[in-house]
């Protein structure tokens, strides 16, 4: 990629000129500091989570345990409402992106593949109302679904969930659509299958790394949300983990030990599921490159 | 909800592709599919079909209660209407009038907007600061930030209030331990929240910490696109770095830094999650921003439809940097 004179160990189409190579310790040094920075509350998250319950109800914080213990954990894991909490947000949010995202596929086919009037209007549109304040349609669903008895419900919930994940969905879905040539498609045709038939065989396997990483997208979404799920869920064995968080707060104070080690455990899938989700994000960039 | 959870979770609609949009390259899809749908004008309904249960679930979530916040914003909704079903009495102007009215709601927005201006003013320079030094680091080193930022871009919004409020609370917290420790005794024991100055302080340590991880991801992706030769050149023919930046880097990268801090913009003003757990679910009048402030207008003083015009009033002040957004995203070619 670089026109490079010089050696490049760097390999990454960067460029070292030597009196650059030089100079660049301290951008290194300053890179490693931003590191660190940015890493400690997540570090503090876990190592608060696994250090014993003295320590974390002392005057005197230190930046290193001095024993760790899952003690915290055992805690958490026993707080009233812990299984019917992760069994709350596993089904709202993994109801609400397959649903979400077998509608956003078909979404994406038609304003990836067809030109129709009105579709660029709803792209506008479907990128427009992510824009909505979330209080702003809060109070509306919430009587519309007190009129017709959503409220306490999980499919009240997994609703909103599936719908706010759409515009995001179909505008992802449809760059990786649009990334397959209708030539494909088409001489499947030729060859004897049918519309559908050449979606599932050519269409849908080429378009599975986009739903994958669509999907676990939304799933995070749905996984993280918070004021919907604190609102238009009362009954308390139905609330979803981020508002069961809440109840290590009490009126004589906050269990912090407890609280830390719930928040990793909230916080585990998601940091698995970013993992995978960036690599695939990486890849879909690739493709759409690679094509130009 | 959207905007805040994306905040929390990473990138909104634009980030797989902005990069692409930003690059030199031409639009691939173009060339590709024109052929195609010249001969799919046959199917002229198939479409219309696929796009039907999208339509009406967005409809049923966004479109209707859009407009029933507008319906209810001119009546008077309160507890009783709720739950009787009874419809509320129209009111016209009232709840406007009273809201406009009413000093406190001027001081809940100048609040907000500060609050938005300084968060979105540190996320990206911040952010800008660090795309730049991404470009500059050794290859291991880079990888180690880019494992920090994602690390701290995948808490969950919730998690990270959690961690902030542990860093901050007055007896046990990590912050005034070391305070203490570099200062003398004086802070252990300070509550930082007494002071609304300094409580929004630690929420801005917050946001602006939640946000940097996508806005330098996005920026060193649009970095990524500036073409090393001119840059290269610029640099021979005697230009220093600033001005190597300004007049080659800058408007390559542009777009996608002024998408950013709108999405950036729409997102700080509609902070809700943050404050509300910050201060253990009871956020004090001193805290509110105008989310909160329809949030508690409609539900703790049970006044729905005041809670609606505040949130439409907010939708209005929003709508104006909605649309420098889609002009944005239509100029990057997003929506073409």
């Amino acid at each position: 990629m670089s026109t490079s004179t010089a050696p490049s160990p760097a390999g990454a189409g960067q460029e070292l000129r030597p009196d650059r190579k030089k100079s660049r310790w301290h951008y290194d040094v300053l890179g490693l500091l931003t590191a660190v920075l940015m890493a400690f509350p997540v570090y503090w998250l876990v190592i608060s989570a696994l250090r014993p319950n003295h320590e974390i109800r002392s005057y005197d914080q230190t930046l290193w345990p001095s024993s760790l213990t899952f003690d915290n954990f055992a805690r958490a894991v026993k707080q009233e409402n812990f299984a019917t909490a992760v069994q709350s947000s596993l089904i709202v949010s993994v109801t609400a992106v397959v649903g979400g995202m077998i509608i956003a596929t078909l979404a994406a086919l038609a304003i990836g593949r067809f030109r129709f009037f009105g579709r660029k209007a709803l792209l506008m549109v479907l990128i427009l109302v992510q824009m909505l304040p979330p209080t702003a349609m809060l109070i509306p669903i919430y009587a519309q679904l007190n009129a017709i008895g959503g409220l306490d419900e999980y499919w009240g919930l997994i609703v909103v969930y599936l719908v706010s994940t759409l515009p995001f969905a179909i505008v992802m879905i449809r760059g990786f659509v649009v990334n397959i040539p209708v030539e494909l498609e088409e001489s499947a045709m030729v060859d004897g299958c049918t519309r559908m038939g050449a979606f599932r065989r050519v269409i849908f396997p080429l378009l599975a790394p986009g739903l994958a990483a669509a999907s676990i997208f939304a799933l995070v979404n749905a996984w993280n949300e918070y004021l919907f799920a604190y609102i238009l869920i009362n009954d308390n064995s139905k609330y979803t983990l981020n508002v069961w968080l809440m109840t290590f707060t009490t009126e004589r104070g906050t269990d912090y030990g407890a609280l830390m080690a719930a928040s990793t455990l909230i916080a585990l899938p998601v940091v698995v599921f970013f993992m995978i989700i960036q690599k695939k994000m990486a890849a879909g960039l690739t493709s759409g490159a690679v094509k130009g | 909800m959207t905007a805040a959870d994306t905040k929390a979770a990473g990138p909104p609609v634009p980030v797989p592709r902005a990069p692409e949009g930003t690059g030199p390259k031409p639009a691939p899809e173009k060339g590709i599919s024109g052929s195609g749908r010249k001969q799919r004008k046959k199917g002229e309904l198939l479409p219309y079909l696929l796009i039907l249960p999208a339509l009406v679930a967005v409809a049923a979530v966004y479109a209707f209660p859009l407009v029933k916040t507008v319906i209810m914003s001119f009546q008077d909704m309160g507890r009783k209407e709720l739950w009787t079903g009874e419809s509320p009495p129209w009111v016209g102007f009232e709840q406007f009038t009273n809201i406009l009215g009413d000093a406190e709601f001027w001081s809940v927005t100048g609040r907000t907007v500060v609050f938005m201006v300084v968060c979105v003013g540190l996320t990206m320079g911040i952010g800008l600061l660090l795309a730049l030094l991404m470009t500059r680091l050794t290859t291991w080193v880079r990888l180690v930030l880019t494992a920090a930022l994602v690390a701290a871009w995948s808490m969950p919004l919730m998690v990270a209030a959690s961690i902030f409020r542990w860093l901050s609370d007055s007896d046990y917290g990590l912050i005034n331990t070391l305070i203490a420790k570099v200062a003398g005794e004086d802070f252990l024991g300070h509550n930082w929240f007494l002071d609304p100055k300094q409580g929004f302080a630690i929420i801005a340590l917050l946001v602006v910490w939640g946000a940097i991880p996508f806005v330098v991801i996005t920026l060193y992706a649009a970095l990524t696109q500036v073409p090393r030769e001119l840059e290269e050149a610029a640099a021979l023919d005697g230009a220093n770095a600033p001005a190597v930046f300004r007049f080659v880097t800058w408007p390559v990268i542009r777009p996608v830094f002024t998408m950013v801090a709108t999405l950036s913009v729409i997102w700080d003003f509609n902070v809700f999650g943050q404050i509300w757990l910050l201060r253990g679910n009871k956020p004090e009048p001193e805290y509110e921003t105008l989310g909160l402030y329809s949030f508690s207008k409609a539900f703790e003083s049970t006044s729905f439809s005041q809670g609606t015009a505040i949130a439409l009033i907010t939708v209005l002040l929003l709508s104006g940097v909605a649309v420098y957004y889609l002009r944005q995203l239509m100029k990057t070619g997003e929506v073409e």
